[in-house]
């Protein structure tokens, strides 16, 4: 056992510790480090984004200029930043609506082409695929399976129709391959959550009491 | 035994935290192992495609994320970057998550003393940039316009690996490290779809289903889900490490976890045969 020098690591595994203590009882300890997290990483944050974004691509660029060069363009960009704050002060709120209306323009029409170009089509052009593989039986039955859940699945989301007969069997199958679906997320999900234990685990262990040796 | 089994529905669940706490920490102390872990065709199809990058060429990654899900992205990260160093290839990295340059930073630190490279002649950090998909999509256009300095200060211009470097043209693989928004499937959807990048990610387990269909599509060449595919890509570089080490601890939980929701459903059973019968 090799207990760690370092303050740093000793307030990170007191941290942890404190966040750990919420599996037995809410406590104020645990109220301690949810709030301190919470404000050391807005502080972080606005920090970190002063200096790697409006200082070296807008600050500088502008008013102190790349090789004498002094990017003039940059005032509207500053301008609809400063807009936005106009915000804490009701009466001239209305003019944080200019630069909202250009966030709210550029985010969906780069979210709808990266969506239509990355997901529609090349996941449709995914499913084209041949339905018998010679001399690869593996690769066959996978490319069955998949066709078959795909459709079956999109007939249990088609609601036009009352799911009876064979719509209605159909779109049963779609449900199954829908649970199937599920139960790989959950177990994920249940590897992840085990995962973050290990890791804080190790920490605790290795960086912190030295009992671990990695 | 179904009032055995009824009484577990009563169960103070602070003892199944306990009992997953111990089979974690056991494991990991006494260096219990299960089983050998072995590499699947996800993680070979990353491998491979590190593999094909000739040496000399420069690779774009991307390390998408914070503390939060250090466990899992940190051993990918590290691995990847050691595999990467091993060939002489090149890094430029970038982080759209404000917790990754600190993160990044040591990753280059622990892989660059081994493998004897130099910061801004072999790799270099251009650190967080704040706007999302509309950082990847500048970056088609100009990457010394979008990350005009790196993660210290130093004007790209200065900067001997990026010499050369204008967009996504110059880049032979895009390595995603992901943990969520933005990540994997922004890259994938603003930069592979449009400029036909090839790409390989790891990304945490939570998240991995939803990447399949990238994977099943040709859009990602290899995929690392969780600590599991960390561990696989560790022993395929041939540095078994972190996620290595965890697995184990991380097996034992998983049987648990499968046994109590066996239990659980057990003895939801009776409950279930009543409700049917009224």
């Amino acid at each position: 056992m090799h207990l760690s020098g370092e303050i740093g690591v000793w307030i990170a595994a007191l941290l942890t510790l404190g966040i750990f203590s919420f599996l037995y009882k809410d406590n104020p300890a645990y109220k301690l480090c949810e709030h301190l997290f919470v404000g050391v990483s807005a502080g972080y944050y606005v920090v970190l984004t002063y200096y790697s974004v409006v200082k070296p691509n807008l600050l500088d660029p502008l008013f102190l200029g790349v090789k004498g060069h002094h990017d003039l363009l940059l005032v509207i960009p500053l301008l609809l930043g400063v807009l936005l704050f106009s915000r804490f002060f009701p009466k001239g709120d209305w003019l944080s609506r200019w630069s909202i209306a250009l966030i709210l323009g550029v985010y969906p029409a780069l979210r709808i082409t990266g969506f239509g170009q990355g997901d529609f089509v090349e996941q449709i052009h995914g499913t084209i695929l041949p339905l018998w593989v010679p001399h690869d039986p593996a690769t066959t039955i996978g490319n069955w399976i998949l066709i078959v859940g795909l459709l079956t699945t999109l007939i249990f989301f088609f609601f036009s129709k009352e799911h009876k007969g064979a719509l209605g069997g159909t779109a049963r199958v779609g449900v199954y391959f829908l649970m199937v679906s599920f139960g790989a997320s959950y177990g994920y999900t249940v590897m992840a959550r085990i995962s973050l234990l290990i890791g804080r685990v190790m920490f605790l262990l290795h960086d912190w009491l030295g009992v671990l040796h990695l | 035994m179904s009032f055995s089994l009824s009484s577990l529905r009563r169960l103070d669940r602070r003892w199944i935290f306990l009992t997953v706490g111990l089979l974690v920490v056991v494991p990991l102390v006494t260096g219990f192992h299960i089983a050998p872990v072995l590499p699947g065709s996800r993680a070979k199809g990353f491998y491979d495609a590190v593999e094909h990058v000739p040496p000399g060429s420069t690779v774009l990654l991307a390390g998408d994320y914070d503390p939060g899900t250090i466990a899992e992205n940190y051993p990918m990260h590290l691995a990847a970057v050691r595999h990467l160093m091993s060939r002489n290839i090149k890094i430029i990295a970038v982080e759209l998550y404000p917790g990754g340059p600190p993160l990044a930073d040591r990753v280059f630190h622990i892989a660059g003393e081994e493998f004897h490279k130099r910061e801004r002649i072999d790799y270099v950090n251009l650190g967080f940039k704040s706007g999302n998909e509309v950082v990847m999509s500048q970056m088609g256009s100009s990457i010394p316009v979008t990350f005009p300095a790196d993660r210290s200060g130093v004007p790209v211009g200065q900067i001997p690996v990026m010499k050369g470097i204008e967009n996504f043209g110059q880049i032979a693989l895009l390595v995603s490290i992901s943990a969520g928004y933005p990540g994997t499937k922004e890259w994938v959807q603003q930069v592979v779809s449009r400029y036909h990048l090839p790409m390989v990610a790891g990304v945490t387990a939570v998240s991995a289903p939803e990447y399949y269909p990238y994977l099943q599509a040709g859009q990602l060449q290899g995929l690392l889900g969780g600590m599991a595919g960390a561990a696989e890509y560790e022993v395929l570089v041939g540095h078994p490490a972190l996620a290595t080490r965890g697995m184990d601890a991380q097996s034992l939980a998983h049987i648990f976890i499968a046994f109590m929701i066996l239990l659980g459903n057990l003895a939801a059973l009776p409950q279930r045969s009543s409700a049917g019968r009224k």
